[in-house]
């Protein structure tokens, strides 16, 4: 199958064909992909080298002068290691931008520490102003990135390898329920809806999708809740557990409930092997799943 | 039309109107390192006006060193960009004036600056950004202090501003040599080495300022060093207050 990254070159050079406001910023990465792009849009397909401060400095210099810039290269060095120009080149100024990274938590399961970054959309949460889309399917990534172009603000768009089989019908921004029961509602995010679905197979529980976490649909998950015979809530994020357990209190603030979150763990796991033992490790595999979402239920 | 923009304030105005915010009758070497430098942009060089501060072919100018920004505060009063009543507020809980500049409050303020070594970054992004909409009237200027190249980040831009022959791109150095490991060779031989035109000038010669920054300089960004005076010319060089190699100044 089409990768997401595949998808995302794709899309972005369309884009770049059709909307002269759309502006690629690359450090090295993914540059030799956007070659025939820029070989037709010198001006608008940048790569400014191994130079990951700049590449975010540079973009929210291209947002001010009038342009949309799409930024990117891998998650740990789109978001952690130039994290102050994240904060101040784009929000502080007040501009948009869109940051698609490819690499999720552990695609690059070989590489080690250096090359994952699962805290990413926790850092990512401490500013203001950001939607972050996890899409689950490279349909999913063509849609959101669109959607991301024709717009002015802050987008995170957080591309992996690890994909869901089917695409979802995603609308920008909502959750989508997949399934209804009543013994819980487990919300899963991007590509972590295959492995759920998967778990909870023969379980009485309502599935709610989500491709988009930042803005978080409360009104979807309020609306679930109340139609399912108890208020407990499972989160299932392909990046560090329990990065969006505030957004279920918040939520649900007026309604007594009991939140699970499961994502990567904190700690460093210091292996090697494939993302399918990484997700293992991290428990997000179906089985491991199942086992931690029966114990949490009443 | 307002009223402060019926006034005409000129470079003997700037200390009464620092003055109103700083309460000192005088400025010392540090508080002014950057006086002439934005006096001359502002009075000679930009093409840039009050009534119309976001024009999109207006000359960018971007305080990147925003530590200290009485003198631009002053400057940006003296030619209209905001009411010198607010400037007795300075700092103030209501006003739009604070320590370090915000663009979102003050009209012709490019950037909000004060964390070192962001602003020749943006000011790379401006300068691709104008060239990719084929705008090639306006130009791009930030100041920089010789201490703030101590952030690495400027090194990234130095390089690929010179690399890609960003020629609507300037850079002010103001070299009031207060790098605490100082550069060897001078400041100018970071921007040379990567093909900058880099030519290094008295920070005070408001002429020699505006030949400096109006030179042209085809196919290449621009650097132009203003030398002031050392920034710890009025303090006696005692073993007490002469900084150890390695160890941080307090602020």
């Amino acid at each position: 199958m089409e990768s997401m990254r595949e998808r995302f070159v794709a899309t972005a050079t369309e884009l770049l064909d059709s909307d002269p406001r759309v502006t690629v910023v690359l450090a090295d990465i993914t540059a030799s992909q956007f070659a025939p792009a820029a070989a037709r849009h010198p001006g608008r397909v940048i790569n400014v080298g191994i130079r990951e401060q700049l590449l975010i400095g540079v973009t929210g210099g291209l947002a001010q002068a009038g342009l949309r810039p799409i930024a990117h290269t891998f998650p740990s060095f789109l978001v952690e290691r130039p994290f102050e120009q994240v904060k101040l080149d784009l929000g502080h100024q007040d501009v948009g931008a869109i940051l698609a990274s490819y690499g999720g938590s552990y695609d690059m399961s070989t590489e080690g520490r250096t090359h994952q970054s699962p805290g990413d959309v926790a850092l990512l949460d401490t500013l203001d102003g950001w939607t972050i889309h996890i899409p689950g399917h490279p349909d999913e990534a063509e849609l959101l990135l669109r959607n991301s172009a024709a717009r002015d603000d802050r987008v995170y768009l957080r591309l992996s390898a690890q994909s869901n089989a089917e695409p979802q019908s995603v609308v920008p921004g909502r959750f989508r329920p997949v399934r209804n029961g009543q013994r819980g509602t487990v919300i899963a995010v991007g590509p972590m809806l295959q492995p759920v679905l998967d778990a909870v197979a023969d379980l009485d529980l309502s599935v709610l999708y989500a491709a988009t976490v930042r803005p978080f649909d409360a009104g979807a998950l309020r609306h679930a809740v109340r139609a399912t015979g108890h208020a407990d809530i499972v989160l299932v994020e392909p990046y560090l557990a329990g990065t969006s357990n505030r957004e279920v209190d918040e939520a649900l603030l007026d309604l007594p409930h009991r939140v699970l979150g499961l994502g990567v763990g904190r700690a460093e796991l210091r292996r090697y092997g494939t993302a399918a033992e990484h997700a293992a490790a991290h428990g997000l595999d179906p089985v491991s799943l199942r086992e931690r979402i029966t114990g949490f239920l009443r | 039309m307002t009223t402060a923009q019926l006034i005409h304030y000129g470079y003997g105005d700037l200390e009464p109107l620092m003055a109103v915010m700083t309460g000192d009758e005088k400025h010392g070497p540090a508080a002014t390192s950057t006086l002439d430098v934005l006096w001359v942009l502002y009075d000679r060089v930009l093409n840039v006006d009050p009534r119309h501060p976001d024009a999109p072919g207006r000359d960018r100018f971007l305080l990147s060193k925003g530590h200290g920004p009485v003198a631009y505060y002053a400057v940006l009063a003296a030619k209209g960009f905001i009411d010198p009543s607010l400037l007795a507020g300075f700092a103030g809980f209501d006003s739009p004036l604070g320590h370090h500049p915000d663009r979102t409050l003050i009209p012709g303020v490019e950037i909000g600056s004060g964390s070192l070594g962001h602003g020749l970054g943006l000011a790379v992004g401006m300068a691709l950004g104008l060239r990719a909409q084929r705008r090639t009237e306006p130009r791009v200027f930030t100041l920089v202090g010789d201490a703030e190249l101590d952030e690495g980040s400027n090194h990234e831009a130095i390089a690929f501003a010179g690399a890609v022959g960003l020629d609507n791109l300037h850079a002010v150095i103001i070299d009031n040599a207060s790098a605490t490991h100082g550069w060897s060779g001078g400041v100018g031989t970071r921007f040379e080495r990567e093909g900058w035109s880099t030519v290094t000038v008295d920070g005070r010669d408001h002429d020699a300022l505006e030949a400096a920054l109006t030179a042209p300089h085809a196919g290449r960004p621009r650097a132009v060093v203003a030398v002031v005076e050392p920034k710890d010319s009025l303090v006696t060089r005692s073993p007490a207050n002469v900084r150890p190699t390695g160890v941080p100044s307090a602020g």
